[in-house]
């Protein structure tokens, strides 16, 4: 199965907002995907497909394997759709 | 659980950085003895720490540190500032809503996150609550939501 993180700094709060929108977004488009969360420094060593995050925390997760989908606004489904879309959709 | 209650919001608070409006919707939980003094400064260090990331979305930042930084119940505060307030963030700065978050590792914790979720996915409910200059302007937006 498809496995996405969303990431923030301490994987308490921002991160689990943008997995419920992140799982909403999937659910709409028949995507089966696991959805986690968690802070910056775990995500380097957990093995994903995607990393979904804002800008600020992007840069320190280049080198993960994972493909980094960039979100700024965690609460415009808008953009997570199109992220999405643009990313996941065949 | 704790969310957006009289006690825990306040309308057009003077602030000159992002450190005191941080503050600001910290000490409002701490007034009501949601969370202990030393989670605003955790709140204050992961700022310092990781940067602005935890402003969300334009104009809404949402505070928070870990459970154990002192937490006694998952908790959601408002602070609406008179005066925009740049917190460095890229693309949402400048900061008018200040959403500080009592994170505890209980369910509440999720029911409070999915509230504030549902409330802020609605640009309009942003909108009014930028320009709502009373709690009671704001009570509605809230519990039009519920």
């Amino acid at each position: 199965m498809l496995k996405v993180l969303a990431v923030c700094g301490l994987g308490q709060g921002t991160s689990l907002i943008l997995k419920m929108n992140v799982e909403q977004a999937l659910a709409d488009r028949g995507i089966d995907a696991d959805v986690e969360h968690t802070d910056v420094s775990s995500a380097s060593n957990m093995g994903a497909d995607y990393i979904i995050t804002g800008n600020e925390l992007a840069e320190s997760l280049t080198d993960h394997q994972a493909k980094i989908l960039i979100v700024n606004n965690y609460f415009d489904m808008e953009e997570i759709n199109k992220v999405i879309d643009e990313n996941l959709v065949n | 659980m704790r969310f957006l209650e009289e006690s825990i919001v306040k309308v057009g608070v003077e602030v000159s950085n992002a450190y005191e409006a941080i503050e600001a919707a910290g000490n409002l939980l701490a007034e009501d003895a949601l969370i202990e003094e030393s989670y605003i400064e955790a709140m204050k260090n992961a700022y310092k720490e990781n940067g602005a990331y935890f402003v969300l979305a334009p104009h809404i930042a949402i505070p928070h540190a870990r459970p154990e930084d002192g937490v006694k119940e998952a908790s959601v505060s408002l602070v609406q500032l008179k005066n925009p307030v740049e917190f460095g963030h890229s693309f949402n700065d400048p900061v008018r809503l200040v959403f500080g978050l009592g994170a505890s590792s209980s369910d509440e914790h999720l029911t409070l996150l999915r509230k504030l979720t549902m409330l802020l996915n609605d640009s309009v409910n942003v909108e009014k609550l930028i320009n709502a200059t009373t709690y009671e302007e704001i009570k509605k937006i809230v519990e039009m939501e519920r």
